[in-house]
């Protein structure tokens, strides 16, 4: 706004504004990757909280219950499965609340791009920093639990398909209490009882790991959840994310 | 292109009371519309409905004599909407943001009209300052440097004025103008008193039933 612009001639200005967006939705996805990445990278303690919250949570059980490798050893893919899913519930209630404050969102809603796919984009950048580490962090902390040998992998690779859908189902939950000043307990009332068949999938096929069953039909159920809540969850998104400004 | 964007019998209540009622509005190409009125007089409900955002209200919408509904993806290709809250993320250069909003629209752009844009609203050696550590009134100018960046003809302004200084808030005022000289149109609230123009238009909320143009 300051002096320096140099006055426009009318026809310039009338061509300015008849040029159209070339609609690039892989242009605005892209951009929206980079830029959630780049936002949790600078604030860091965000990634970090959920990993810390994790480990300690993990470490509380051998204190309180019993540091009985063989009873741990029992417990372990119960206690990894679920503390795990309360991490990842845990910074959830910030995936859309910075952009409600500060306008962001907003503006998010009014591009003519379809806002399922951007908020999709916002879930993927939150599973890359917060469901991905959870999983490749896991086996640590399984070591700590006397987790038996041969069951790493199937921890990881069920934790890690087993969050995308806890990433997904949680931005439904996120989306609705988006607007709310303390939507943070009311938001995991809203998702945890959704949570349950993954748990159930995902502690199965570490069980079963263990037990040295079959884990392809295990893996193949958290595969066809995911595969689901891939198809409803970003309308479901969106809709929730109209409705919370709506509010 | 056409622009025009009607409303009719436009009525809004929140928490029982009619914010305003029977508002007809017509705004073409070439106006500067301003709506005026007290502190709760729903000026910014009256913007957000009529960019598209809020949808419990009563009446229709119209964009280049289509109901609202069917030209949504036309309308919002054609809107700038600035609301209260600047949608500027602290965390992220200017640059960063702007980037972010040109590919919203699609667009990839380039770092150089970037700069420029910036240059335009007086922001030029802060390009890589994260904009949290920025003034108000230059987060507001970050905002403001979409309205070059990003040519889009219906302009909905809510409050674009606030925290900015005497010299931005004229430089802004003829950029309005300009505006709808160029065939745009602009929607804006604000406290501020406009320069009275050809193109300069008002809509008068709150005060009971004398809702409509003067």
């Amino acid at each position: 706004m300051a002096g320096t612009e140099t006055p426009m001639t009318d026809t310039e200005a009338a061509m300015a504004l008849h040029r159209e967006p070339h609609g690039g939705l892989v242009v605005a996805l892209r951009a929206t990757l980079k830029r959630d990445l780049l936002l949790l990278l600078r604030r860091r303690s965000e990634v970090l909280n959920p990993l810390v919250f994790f480990a300690l949570v993990i470490t509380l059980f051998p204190i309180g219950i019993s540091p009985d490798p063989e009873l741990l050893a029992t417990i372990a893919p119960g206690l990894l499965w679920v503390a795990a899913l309360l991490a990842a519930l845990l910074s959830l209630d910030t995936l859309f609340r910075g952009d409600y404050d500060d306008g962001s969102l907003e503006q998010l809603l009014l591009t003519p791009q379809p806002l399922a796919a951007l908020g999709l984009a916002k879930v993927a950048v939150h599973w890359l920093l917060t469901g991905l580490p959870l999983a490749l962090m896991a086996p640590v902390l399984g070591i700590m639990l006397s987790l038996p040998a041969g069951s790493y992998g199937v921890l990881a690779l069920s934790l890690a398909l087993g969050t995308a859908s806890l990433s997904l189902i949680g931005a439904i939950g996120a989306a609705l209490t988006v607007g709310l000043a303390r939507g943070g307990v009311l938001l995991s009332l809203l998702v945890l009882p959704l949570y349950i068949p993954v748990l159930i999938f995902g502690a199965g096929a570490v069980q079963a790991a263990i037990l040295g069953d079959g884990v392809a039909a295990h893996l193949a159920i958290l595969g066809a959840l995911l595969a689901v809540t891939l198809m409803f969850a970003p309308w479901a998104i969106a809709a929730s994310l109209r409705i919370s400004i709506n509010g | 292109m056409p622009l025009r964007l009607e409303a009719r019998e436009l009525a809004c209540e929140r928490d029982d009371r009619w914010l305003f009622e029977d508002l007809d509005l017509d705004i073409r190409a070439g106006e500067i519309v301003r709506v005026e009125g007290p502190n709760g007089s729903g000026k910014t409900t009256l913007l957000k409905i009529l960019s598209g955002q809020l949808t419990d209200y009563r009446g229709e919408l119209f964009w280049n004599g289509m109901p609202m509904r069917r030209a949504r993806g036309d309308f919002l290709a054609s809107l700038l909407y600035l609301g209260h809250a600047p949608g500027i993320k602290a965390a992220l250069t200017p640059l960063e943001n702007l980037a972010w909003y040109q590919a919203l629209a699609g667009e990839t752009g380039d770092e150089r009209a970037r700069l420029v844009a910036l240059e335009g609203v007086g922001l030029a050696g802060f390009e890589d300052v994260p904009t949290g550590q920025l003034s108000a009134g230059q987060q507001r100018r970050v905002a403001l440097a979409r309205l070059d960046l990003t040519p889009r003809p219906l302009w909905v302004l809510d409050e674009p004025f606030t925290a900015i200084d005497r010299d931005g808030v004229v430089a802004l005022e003829a950029r309005l103008v300009a505006h709808a000289r160029a065939g745009g149109c602009v929607l804006v609230t604000t406290h501020h008193e406009l320069r009275a123009t050809d193109e300069l238009t008002r809509i008068r909320l709150g005060r009971g039933g004398d809702d409509g143009r003067h």
